[in-house]
């Protein structure tokens, strides 16, 4: 019956999406009532969608076997948090929760938005609706969910234990929101093209969901770089893995966005700009959605292998791209032009900025989707991995660092002032580390050398805008870049001290032996059988010291049965400067002897750490910008009073 | 100086076309030797494989051919596709589910006859099979 249920209650969410965009195109926008009906109309259609999700959720919950989704990813055995996770460890469950969040995200601007031109919203929610309509189309045609199986089997096949971690809870829903969430930004660049109304307040309207949007992707990938480090056991953090890439290039795009969207909002300039990353941005998360679910790439997130899916979704893609680079194309010359400013200015750097990271964002692009186009034009596989990403993607983002320390410390339309004095903190400290680099190490990378020098040198320089301010009365969307700009400092400091300063140690022991890997001294104390819920695991307890004191780590190499697989849990320790990193090998059963991995990883965390200030450095600005709409909101209806 | 409206987007403008144009540059500079080639055991028999190229050689673990050497985490095996075979050299862990019968991709280079794997990808459990796998096992031959 649940099944039924969330089915019938997809087809009319999709029913409603036709009535909205039918509605808003036949009002030419709509004002007055027309709007007040669409707006009714988006909130229905988000609440059908979410209950048709929680309806999925339910018989994930009941492990319901006689649902064909459920009896192929789930199993009676599971713990429940695992039951509820699987619900989008799937194809069907997590195009499910995309349109969910869709729909979701176009009722909350149909309910909350109220600044912007009625005319541009009423668009925009016309776009929305197509949008949602393409994907609920996509999964009553080609991805049905709550598909019946009969007979029911017993029992069900589970789920990959690769995902069987707490990270899957969050990681797949964060992202989601941060992908999805640029449709809105999509959505109103088109309504406000259609209207040719780009200006200020469509930047306003538009900034709280980029914002939002760019934290929750920021968070994501952070958290899902940790997750692929330490649960796949192979002490990398970034692998350029096509999925992987598919969330950066959103977060590219929306990076970019989120800093010409400021311009936009300030001054007014950048108009065209602006709506063509708006554009570009939500195309990217429809591009990686593709990459992801049409099951062409070569991945542990390629769920689906079907062709008709992907075609589906690639139809999709072209239609909707398409559609709205055209209207961008036929409008764009009658944007009217945005106010004038001088190289040498704030708005000179955002537009370096966002030139450097169009740029990464092609390159990425292109390396991920190559392989792809080679084997459809010549026949030949091939794989893109990190050489090329890193020559090519790596400088760029060192030269982006560069202009970091000198871009927010410039003033809005021209900046005469004395530069040397501004400068000054972020250049030394840069040129200190590089001398330093290369008196201690002389033997790291070049990449990596500069990379420390740029690091150390950002660290002063993200912090100089606050500098003279009086702290208190300065502005919260000032401290969230000032944060955001130190976390990208400290994550470019992890990311070179890990590449320079790794050490590594492969070899073979039995209880008792002793291993050395950078500072660390490791001994293997034993190895025994555990159990847990449904796996059973050798675990291997090492001590490692450093000086004084003693760490206990515990490593396992697991066996589970439904289905039958094994994974590698990594053990790590958390130093203040860095990671220990272990992982049990096999057991070479001629000599008794087992294989151990060590890696001393010197400041590591802070790749991650730099990722969460990031992230934190977003939402500080998202609660500025609220709080100051707030307060202007109730001065307002002080004075009206 | 400020720049006239008119000139601004037209220099926005190219500068946005340059970005474009230095992208597509700079990935095809990087593409054209650092693009990781699928081969099977035929493409190497082939002569298909150049020395010192870094490319993926995916089949099947041969039967019987896992062996260790003395150091514990040095390993040998041999990688077949049904119509030819190539020895692999792999130095660390092997991933989850890797055996002899399974399907396997390793990631490395030809050092003359010998394939010196840096990494080795197995699959997770048969559903999870990477596309370009299942046509490697399958079809052996092209």
């Amino acid at each position: 019956m649940i099944a039924e249920a969330g089915l019938a209650a997809l087809w009319l969410a999709a029913a409603l999406a036709a009535l909205q965009f039918a509605l808003a195109l036949g009002a030419g926008g709509a004002e007055g009532r027309a709007l007040a009906t669409i707006r009714g109309v988006a909130v229905a259609q988000g609440l059908l969608t979410l209950a048709a999700f929680a309806a999925l959720v339910i018989l994930f919950l009941r492990t319901d076997l006689s649902v064909l989704l459920v009896a192929e990813n789930s199993h009676a055995d599971k713990p429940w948090l695992y039951k509820f996770a699987g619900t989008w460890g799937n194809h069907e469950g997590s195009m499910l929760l995309w349109v969910t969040v869709l729909a979701i995200a176009g009722a909350v601007v149909a309910l909350f938005e109220r600044h912007l031109d009625e005319r541009t919203l009423g668009f925009s929610l016309a776009a929305q609706a197509a949008l949602a309509l393409g994907f609920f189309a996509f999964l009553l045609f080609a991805s049905n969910p709550f598909e019946r199986l009969n007979p029911a089997p017993a029992a069900g096949r589970g789920l990959n234990p690769l995902l069987q971690d707490p990270g899957l809870a969050f990681h797949p829903p964060t992202l989601y929101l941060g992908y999805v969430g640029l449709s809105v930004a999509f959505s109103l660049a088109v309504g406000a093209l259609v209207t040719r109304d780009v200006g200020p307040a469509l930047a306003r309207a538009m900034r709280p969901w980029v914002l939002g949007a760019w934290v929750l992707l920021t968070l994501g990938i952070t958290a899902g770089s940790y997750w692929a480090y330490y649960e796949l056991g192979w002490g990398g953090w970034w692998f350029w893995d096509p999925v992987e890439n598919a969330s950066l290039m959103p977060w590219l795009a929306a990076t970019a966005l989120l800093h010409s969207l400021n311009v936009l909002a300030a001054r007014g300039g950048l108009r065209a700009w602006t709506m063509m990353l708006a554009l570009v941005a939500f195309s990217m998360s429809m591009v990686g959605t593709f990459l992801v679910r049409s099951g062409i790439l070569t991945s542990v997130h390629a769920f689906a292998v079907d062709p008709t899916r992907g075609s589906f979704i690639l139809v999709l893609l072209t239609l909707y791209i398409g559609a709205a680079l055209a209207l961008f194309a036929v409008r764009i010359a009658t944007v009217k032009e945005g106010a004038p400013f001088d190289p040498l200015s704030r708005e000179g750097a955002l537009v370096a900025n966002n030139l450097f990271l169009s740029v990464i964002l092609g390159i990425v692009l292109i390396g991920t989707l190559y392989p792809l186009i080679a084997e459809a034009a010549t026949g030949e596989k091939l794989s893109v991995g990190p050489p090329y990403f890193n020559a090519t993607a790596g400088p760029l983002a060192l030269i982006l660092a560069a202009l970091m320390m000198i871009g927010p410390q410039l003033r809005w339309r021209r900046d005469r002032g004395p530069m040397l004095q501004r400068l000054a903190p972020g250049i030394v400290v840069a040129v200190a580390t590089l001398v330093a680099t290369l008196l201690l190490a002389p033997s790291i990378s070049l990449l990596s050398r500069l990379g420390l020098a740029l690091g150390a040198g950002l660290v002063p320089a993200s912090l100089a805008p606050l500098a003279g301010r009086a702290l208190r009365r300065t502005p919260l969307a000032t401290w969230g870049m000032c944060i955001a700009h130190l976390g990208v400092a400290a994550a470019l400091i992890g990311m070179a001290s890990d590449s320079a300063f790794t050490r590594e140690k492969l070899t073979t022991a039995v209880p008792g032996d002793r291993i050395e890997v950078g500072p660390w001294l490791v001994e293997l104390r034993s190895i025994r059988p555990v159990a847990g819920p449904n796996w059973t695991a050798l675990e291997a307890e090492l001590r490692a010291s450093k000086g004084a004191g003693v760490s206990v780590l515990k490593t396992q190499s697991r066996y589970f049965t439904e289905p039958v697989t094994t994974t590698n849990e990594a053990a790590i320790e958390t130093d203040w400067n860095g990671q220990l990193y272990a992982v049990l090998g096999a057991e070479d059963v001629a000599t008794g002897r087992w294989q151990v991995r060590l890696w001393w990883k010197p400041f590591v965390t802070l790749i991650w750490l730099g990722g969460a200030l990031i992230g934190l450095g977003g939402l500080l600005a998202l609660i500025g910008r609220w709080w100051r709409a707030f307060r202007t909101r109730r001065r307002f209806v002080e004075a009206e009073w | 100086m400020i720049v006239r409206p008119k000139h601004q987007r037209l220099v926005l403008v190219s500068l946005a076309l340059l970005a474009v144009g230095g992208a597509v540059m700079l990935a095809m500079w990087g593409l054209s030797d650092r693009a990781a080639y699928f081969v099977t055991p035929t493409d190497i028999a082939a002569g298909k494989a150049a020395g010192g190229q870094a490319i993926r050689l995916g089949g099947m673990v041969e039967k019987g051919s896992l062996r260790r050497e003395a150091d514990g985490v040095t390993i040998h095996f041999t990688v077949s596709d049904l119509t030819a075979k190539t020895p692999v050299r792999y130095r660390g862990i092997t991933p989850d589910l890797f055996q002899e019968g399974s399907g396997v991709v390793a990631e490395g280079r030809m050092e003359g006859r010998l394939f010196v794997a840096d990494t080795i990808l197995a699959k997770h459990d048969e559903r999870y099979m990477p596309p370009q796998m299942a046509g490697a096992v399958t079809k052996p031959a092209r």
